[in-house]
């Protein structure tokens, strides 16, 4: 910020001294042009540097972000990033934090340059023309004030509008994307002229606001040249009495317009500025992450888990109340029940995602709440219903849990899985060109790498074709012989695993089903 | 909150049949053959327009600043007053006029845009009906993020080109007209400014885009893999490592984009010395030749239309930013003929039929009131011949022979959830329907809407489960009431029991129609009475009966 700062300070200087050498110049004698051209390379080359720092502070602050925001989202864990909100912090590490890009490199010079320009203006007018340095100082707030008045006045209704039209927007991607469906069910060409009507609404109404976003340019922009017009005629009618000399003359009229131009650059720049500082204050308010309570307790196998008495409620309603269960060593619990019941959230309450909102997790008799938490994970496998793949070779989706994991135990974790593809094989962005089956192996071969006392597996087989079914079934029969398995099961096929079977509706645990 | 795009189907409007989709097959309003590739010259003239209005109030600008020096040079040697009149008057409209004559431009500028992005979408829209882009849904929000394009190629390309270069070449022409020497050095000063360095600045830009784009995916991936599979990295103790390469990304990214400022920044600075130059090599010039009040006036006139080639510089780098957008919807800014039209047929046979990559050698006779299933494993095939059924897919092989009236639709794999109301949603598949009509097919299909019959679905029906989501596409489905049913998964997301609960109900109100079923779960099919059912694999049908198959992989 200091070297803004100076930066700012050494443009007005090279602004007042590049003014003063062309109208010396402009009045007869053309040896000030040397200091006139000088002055504006100097200019040219400051105010370059200007943008150049504020760039890199760009930068610097949007990879600052950038990381601080990945491990936030690390801190919160995932029960907090589930649904809509890892697409959005996604989006907001993205593309959302290169708006900052338009407040630092577009807004911030000119805010600078909008304080120490117009200061060594009035300073200079003052000293060469009383008069005139009194008109700018009474006409060079009108910016700031018609820019917060009309905008003040105005922002409550283009708000409406904006909300509006990106709704409005949105229909157009809304019409694309449906348009197989709008052709199954015959109403495709019907729909052309929807579109046209629906782009047209959007125009008129975008038109309306624009009447009115515009009229703060509109300010701006008079403000700016009348000043001129209001310098130069009382100056040439002292010009014309021989009260005033034509160098001083003509560097009033030079430095009038300088003193409102980066006012005007800050002004149209802020609104796209302002895009920029909403990211920031999303990011802010996300990296204001509480950081969970660490626990310390380690456990050792066997394990005994049990739940107490264990509510936990989401926003959207309750997942699982009052469930008292017990899981001993070498139990092979099979959750069944229909969708939503809370069988998922049972297994992230193992994980350690969520935390009972009533109720007590206990392993071994340790609130699992106060357990080393990578310690206790260290000795799980999970086997999500959809598992992330990740960007990279298929060896290493595989060896997410042990990246120093030797290739042939990498090959053999596969093989158990019933995985056939080569293990080099790089796969794209989410482990895009792999089909579900696939997938759900990945998952299996980590699961089988991981090599943990405890198993937990959420519907293996959910989504998959019959082929695909039988070899993770197999897989799943192989892994979790000689371990604590809890799983959540539909199909019959896996029910064979489990040694006890739970029934859960509507967050209750229901009964225990006779194997 | 009642959204304001509720009822914005108007398909759903009662004037329109089930079948009509009565419009001509020609869109003859798209403004015929005349000006920019069809629109008409409308647009080209409000456009031109906009521009003229533009290069007006630059010129005001440039002459307010010239004038001006004129009144003070002149004034300087004491002339009676009755000489700096017209002067005085015009400065002050001048200054004025500027700022009235910007705002107009503005408007104009957007209304113009605005009509073409209208027309834009409705033909893009048209073009899809012909030529599906290939799939995924990023493609599609890219060609509507490219309509943009076009928007700031109007607004932030063209019009400022027009207007400055307009003024840019005027303020040369009277200057040469007023001593070709000075004329000349200016016109050599512009064009340096004006001409070369935008060109210079549009090459950097492609040049950094071109660095940046495989930063910026490698860095996205990296952060969808730390976010996104952030219950894995939990899971398996990695989160740390995948914050690493996430961090690393960002850093690389940092990297170049600090690099790519300096020399934009260098430009811009390169570009303001270029117009001290030229103001001070006119002022040199004019001296010599003219009296000292027009040497002065043209050389801060310089002055003004030097700063006239920034625009110019911002245009070029905005043009060259936006040229990727407009080359991916180029194929699309034509005139749109629809020739889609959705086939008719009650019966329906399928003779070797093949689709590039999808199926092969298919063989299928569908007549009246026959019930198919089709299984296989995800990959087989099955939902492009459900499409191939429905006319939406043309087979590059072989032939679809269809005889009598009615049409093949139902439920497909690509089935959209419209940011509308439920019931809106449902009546697209039969705008006549009675409310209890379209609540008594809804529970068919397994799904009680009548306490969420006005609730928006939200985008991709977001406010609905998957499952809930698939029942609504049913009930739709059916309420279609189509000659040939089809059903692509239409169980998918509920329990076995319910599944089976809900897909006897659908067969039994399907009744004597033709239903050809696509399913993964064998197990349910028994005694819902199906004909035939054929088993998929890599394209081909395999098996014709379900016997072998049951026999192979007992569920």
């Amino acid at each position: 910020m200091a070297l803004l700062g100076t930066l700012g300070i050494l443009v007005a200087i090279s602004i007042i001294t590049a003014a003063t050498g062309l109208a010396r110049a402009l009045s007869g004698d053309l040896t000030w042009l040397g200091l006139f051209a000088g002055a504006f390379a100097a200019r040219a080359a400051l105010t370059g540097a200007l943008g150049i720092v504020a760039a890199r502070m760009a930068a610097t602050a949007k990879a600052t972000l950038r990381k601080d925001l990945v491990q936030a989202a690390g801190r919160r864990g995932p029960a907090w990033l589930s649904g809509q909100r890892a697409g959005e912090l996604a989006t907001l590490t993205g593309r959302g934090l290169d708006g900052l890009d338009g407040y630092f490199s577009g807004y911030l010079p000119q805010l600078v340059l909008s304080v120490t320009v117009p200061a060594a203006v009035l300073l200079t007018l003052a000293t060469a023309d009383l008069a005139s340095a009194v008109i700018v100082l009474l006409t060079l707030p009108l910016i700031p004030i018609f820019g917060i008045l009309i905008g003040w006045q105005t922002r409550t209704a283009t708000e409406r509008q904006w909300r509006r039209l990106s709704q409005l927007g949105g229909h157009f991607l809304d019409m694309v994307t449906g348009l197989p469906t709008l052709k199954a069910f015959g109403r495709a060409r019907a729909q052309v002229d929807a579109v046209r009507q629906m782009a047209d609404r959007h125009r008129v109404a975008t038109m309306r606001t624009l009447r009115i976003a515009f009229l703060s340019a509109l300010v701006l922009e008079i403000v700016g040249t009348i000043s001129v017009a209001l310098v130069a005629v009382p100056v040439g009618l002292r010009l014309l009495s021989g009260g005033m000399t034509l160098p001083v003359a003509m560097l009033v009229l030079l430095l009038t317009p300088e003193a409102f131009a980066p006012l005007r650059a800050a002004g149209t720049r802020f609104h796209a500025s302002m895009e920029g500082l909403t990211a920031l204050d999303q990011a802010f308010g996300l990296l204001a992450a509480p950081a969970g309570a660490r626990g310390t307790v380690v456990v050792e196998q066997p394990f005994t888990i049990e739940l107490e008495r264990v509510t936990v409620a989401y926003e959207r309603g309750v997942a699982l109340s009052d469930v008292d269960l017990t899981i001993r060593e070498g139990d092979r619990v099979a959750l069944v029940g229909p969708s939503g019941a809370g069988k998922s959230t049972l297994l992230a309450l193992l994980l350690g995602f969520v935390a009972p909102s009533r109720g007590r997790v206990l392993v071994n008799g340790a609130e699992l709440s106060t357990l080393e938490l990578s310690a206790w994970r260290s000795r799980l496998a999970w086997v999500p219903q959809r598992a992330h793949l990740f960007a990279g070779t298929l060896a290493s989706n595989i060896a997410l849990g042990d990246p120093s994991a030797p290739f042939e135990t990498i090959e053999r974790a596969a093989r158990a899985a019933a995985l056939p593809h080569d293990l080099s094989l790089t796969l794209g962005e989410r482990g895009h060109g792999m089909s579900s089956g696939e997938r759900q192996r990945v998952a299996l071969a980590r699961a089988f790498l991981r090599d943990a006392p405890v198993l937990l597996l959420d519907e293996p087989t959910a989504r998959l074709d019959v082929v695909s079914e039988k070899a993770v079934v197999d897989a799943t029969l192989r892994l979790a012989e000689g371990r604590t398995a809890v799983l959540v099961a539909h199909r019959p096929a896996l029910l064979a695993v489990a040694n006890r079977v739970l029934r859960l509706e509507n967050g209750r645990l229901l009964e225990e089903v006779p194997v | 909150m009642t959204s304001p795009r509720s009822g914005n189907l108007p398909g759903n409007r009662p004037d329109v049949g089930p079948r009509s989709g009565g419009l001509p097959g020609k869109l003859r309003d798209l403004g015929g053959e005349g000006g920019w590739r069809g629109f008409g010259w409308g647009p080209v003239a409000r456009v031109a327009w906009a521009g003229l209005i533009g290069a007006a109030a630059e010129a005001a600008g440039v002459a307010l600043m010239a004038t001006a020096t004129w009144l003070l040079m002149t004034a300087a040697q004491q002339p009676p007053i009755t000489a700096l009149t017209v002067a005085i008057v015009s400065v002050r409209a001048l200054a004025i006029g500027r700022g009235g004559l910007r705002y107009l431009e503005r408007l104009a500028g957007h209304d113009a845009v605005l009509r073409i992005v209208t027309e834009l979408r409705a033909r893009i829209f048209a073009h899809l009906i012909d030529r599906p882009p290939a799939r995924g849904a990023d493609a599609l929000s890219r060609m509507v993020s490219d309509v943009d394009a076009v928007q700031d190629l109007v607004v932030r390309v063209t019009l400022p080109i027009v207007a400055s270069g307009l003024i840019c070449v005027a303020g040369v022409v009277a200057v040469l007209g007023f001593d070709p020497a000075t004329g000349l050095t200016l016109a050599a000063g512009l064009m340096l400014g004006g001409g070369v360095l935008p060109v210079v600045a549009a090459k950097v830009v492609r040049r950094g885009a071109a660095n940046l784009a495989p930063l910026r995916a490698e860095h996205a991936v990296a952060t969808v893999d730390a976010i996104h599979g952030a219950a894995d990295l939990a899971a398996y103790g990695a989160t740390g490592r995948y914050e690493a390469i996430a961090a690393r990304h960002a850093d690389e990214l940092s990297t170049v984009e600090r690099s790519l400022a300096r020399r934009s920044f260098a430009l811009d600075a390169t570009s303001t010395v270029l117009t001290g130059l030229t103001a001070a090599a006119v002022l040199v010039v004019a001296s010599g030749r003219m009296s000292q009040v027009w040497a002065a006036t043209l050389a801060v006139g310089a002055l003004a239309l030097g700063e006239l080639t920034l625009n110019l510089l911002g245009a070029a780098r905005k043009g060259a930013e936006v040229a990727s957008g407009l080359r991916r919807i180029e194929p699309y800014l034509g005139p749109a003929e629809i020739r889609w039209e959705r086939p008719e047929g009650s019966s329906i046979r399928l003779e070797d039929v093949g689709v590039d990559g999808r199926i092969e050698g298919v063989d299928l006779d569908l007549p009246h009131g026959k019930k198919v299933a089709v299984v296989g494993p995800s990959g087989a095939g099955k939902s492009t011949l459900l499409g191939v059924i429905a006319g939406a897919i043309e087979p590059d092989r072989g032939r679809v022979v269809r005889r009598g009236d009615g049409v093949a639709t139902g439920l497909m794999a690509d089935a959209h959830l419209f940011h509308t109301s439920v019931e809106q949603n449902l009546k697209l598949a039969d705008p006549h329907a009675t409310d209890e009509t379209v609540m008594r097919v809804a529970l068919i299909a397994g799904i009680d809407v009548a306490s969420r019959y006005q609730e928006n679905v939200g985008e991709n029906g977001a406010e609905f489960s998957g499952g809930e989501r698939q029942r609504l596409s049913l009930a739709r489905a059916l309420l279609a009431e189509p000659t040939v049913l089809l059903l692509d998964e239409p169980t998918e997301g509920l329990d076995p029991a319910h599944a089976d609960e809900v897909l006897a109900r659908v067969l039994k109100h399907a009744h004597d129609r033709t239903v050809v079923l696509v399913t993964h779960r064998l197990a349910g099919l028994d005694g819902l009475g199906f004909d035939e059912v054929l088993v998929m694999d890599q394209g081909r049908i395999i098996e014709r009966n379900s016997e072998g198959w049951m026999r192979a992989h007992p569920a």
